[in-house]
């Protein structure tokens, strides 16, 4: 059997792939952060919840509607980007004036709130989803075996980072979306309503974490501190790129993935705390991240 | 004269709770009380949140267990060991928190301690899942028994003072009035000549060691050092007693701390409900009632005696 450094190759790519998808879900849930705290100025602690709740409502609608994987790809991402969009509109805007830390115990607080209700419902052990038939088996790739489903995730994201970054930079939407970040009061001078902008971008980024909860759902089991869990890594992902470029942020999310995977192969022991270390180091060198500006 | 007489009064209520109310709940309020008035200092005094604190208090207990259960020190050496290593986990989380400013200090702390978890969860000497179980609470200076509730109670009480006191020291002093600049206007204060980071260094290092004391002393009260005191939760809880009593006021966290320990007393056989009923408590404060309950107490009398004064 071919090796590197003593590891089976199998093992070593097996490991990458793996790294790889959690990179795609940090890419995913680090830019609808991005997005968030470029319009609102908050930090989403809820972030975690809103992905949880995708892959929850995913499993509701398989489970009790019987509405299967495609319909809920689209279905679930809807209704948590609606529940985001009332979230928003009735308790968030209050905050704008105020100091941003304001808005993120705000949205710590109904992370909580989500997450006790879920796990009051359905307790901590996780609720299996299974791979949709399409996506079912997997390939030979000859130095690894790929299951589909893991190569579809992988795609999707990219094809939605990819997206929201040319909605971002490349259409007029976007282009009002960056001028209102810039300078909200000139872009309301124009006529364009700010406002409903700040709902629609706040409800874009719920949506966003709702969707890789979905995808997540047949990777990992469906549990109600899914969401929690990783959104604390996601914070340290975002604090080591910056938040001021998004393809900076989606690049950040898929390396960090990896470099998570090759530790879990060479020193395990640090494969949880890896992301972590990597950031005490980056503010030491560069407290602005790697693509974030001064200040 | 009349101030004696409450600092009397105080101090009578405190000697005689014990024998009215269970100690082993008077404990744990004064416990988090402390770990609450350390994190105030921080949070109110100079306007830094730190969403990790559960690191400090949760690291100091471990070493509390580790140095009672193995080494065999009295009380008192595991409390100050515990201590001293919060205090220098602050010196190091704080120098690389305190390069980042506002909502980014918050990530920065959050991710740190979530990284002392997993640390927690694989080290040794943590017993990982299980805790430290069954610490012994040994005899202080080796001549005081502490398995007796009412000599343990008293204990406790001498701790929190203590670090009450050195925390309203700090923010009488020279020092806490920079401290309260900082909070207020940190580039001016810069411009007056203080070097701010090495102020916020200052401060976080001397809340972290008050964190680590109370969360040692909360160990050999309940003789347990378990992952729950480093989790995230714990750092989350400590936020909302300071914030639900009132930031920046000397009496709300401690009326914070024990409004959510008695919650939590009260609920803790319903599971979850406690985390959902934390939940909604914050964002009632933050939404309602941002001065927190002393905080809103305060303004309310200043309003009123301002009435009485116009009359």
């Amino acid at each position: 059997m071919i090796g590197i450094f003593g590891i089976p190759i199998q093992v070593l790519f097996g490991q990458l792939l793996l790294g790889l998808i959690n990179g795609a879900f940090y890419a995913v849930l680090s830019l609808g952060l991005a997005l968030i705290f470029g319009l609102l100025n908050i930090i989403n602690f809820a972030h975690g919840a809103q992905y949880m709740m995708g892959a929850f409502i995913a499993w509701l609608m398989l489970t009790i509607l019987g509405i299967s994987y495609w319909p809920a790809l689209l279905l679930a991402p809807l209704l948590v980007g609606l529940f985001g969009m009332a979230t928003e509109r009735l308790m968030l805007r209050r905050l704008a004036k105020l100091d941003p830390l304001y808005g993120l115990l705000l949205t710590f607080g109904l992370a909580l709130v989500i997450e006790g209700l879920f796990r009051q419902v359905y307790g901590v052990s996780g609720q299996p989803y299974q791979v949709p038939a399409l996506l079912q088996g997997g390939v030979n790739l000859g130095f690894m075996y790929l299951p589909i489903y893991r190569g579809w995730v992988v795609l999707a994201s990219l094809v939605i980072c990819l997206g929201s970054w040319a909605l971002i930079e490349k259409t007029r939407l976007g282009a009002l979306l960056r001028a209102a970040t810039e300078n909200p009061s000139l872009v309301r001078a124009f006529g364009v309503n700010v406002p409903v902008m700040i709902t629609a971008t706040y409800g874009f980024g719920a949506a966003l974490a709702g969707l890789a909860g979905v995808l997540a759902a047949p990777v990992y089991s469906v549990n109600p501190l899914m969401g929690t869990n990783i959104i604390i890594t996601v914070f340290a992902v975002v604090v080591i790129g910056g938040m001021g470029s998004i393809l900076g942020s989606v690049l950040t999310g898929f390396g960090l993935g990896l470099v998570e995977g090759l530790t879990k192969v060479f020193y395990p022991e640090a494969s949880a705390t890896v992301i972590f270390v990597i950031m005490a180091v980056v503010l030491l060198i560069k407290p602005a991240g790697l693509f974030g500006k001064a200040g | 004269m009349k101030k004696l007489s409450i600092w009397l009064v105080i101090l009578l209520i405190a000697v005689a709770a014990p024998y009215i109310v269970y100690p082993i709940f008077l404990m744990k309020g004064l416990c988090f009380a402390l770990f609450a008035v350390s994190f105030n200092l921080l949070l109110g005094y100079t306007g830094l949140l730190s969403f990790g604190h559960a690191a400090f208090f949760g690291m100091a207990s471990y070493v509390l267990g580790h140095a009672m259960t193995r080494w065999g020190t009295t009380p008192e050496i595991a409390i100050l060991a515990g201590t001293l290593a919060a205090g220098v986990m602050g010196l190091v989380f704080g120098a690389i928190a305190i390069r980042r400013q506002g909502i980014y200090f918050a990530m920065v702390t959050l991710a740190l301690a979530q990284m002392v978890y997993f640390f927690c969860l694989q080290a040794p000497f943590t017993h990982g899942e299980d805790g430290i179980q069954a610490i012994p609470r040994g005899a202080l200076f080796g001549l005081i028994p502490l398995d007796e509730p009412h000599s343990l109670y008293y204990l406790v009480l001498a701790v929190f003072a203590f670090g009450c006191w050195v925390v309203w020291r700090a923010i009488h002093s020279p020092f806490g009035q920079v401290l309260r600049a900082i909070r207020e206007n940190e580039p001016r204060a810069t411009s007056l000549g203080y070097r701010t980071s090495q102020f916020k260094l200052a401060a976080f290092i001397l809340s972290a060691s008050l964190a680590g004391l109370a969360g040692a002393t909360k160990a050999l009260v309940f003789q347990l050092a378990s992952l729950t005191d480093v989790d995230w939760h714990t750092s989350g809880e400590v936020v909302l007693m300071t914030l639900l009593g009132g930031m920046g006021t000397a009496l709300g966290p401690i009326a914070g701390a024990f409004v959510v320990v008695g919650i939590e007393n009260w609920l803790a056989e319903l599971g979850a409900w406690v985390t959902i009923i934390q939940g909604l408590i914050f964002m009632a404060v933050v939404l309602l009632f941002r001065k927190g309950i002393i905080g809103e107490a305060m303004a309310y009398f200043e309003r009123s005696g301002k009435k009485q004064w116009k009359q």
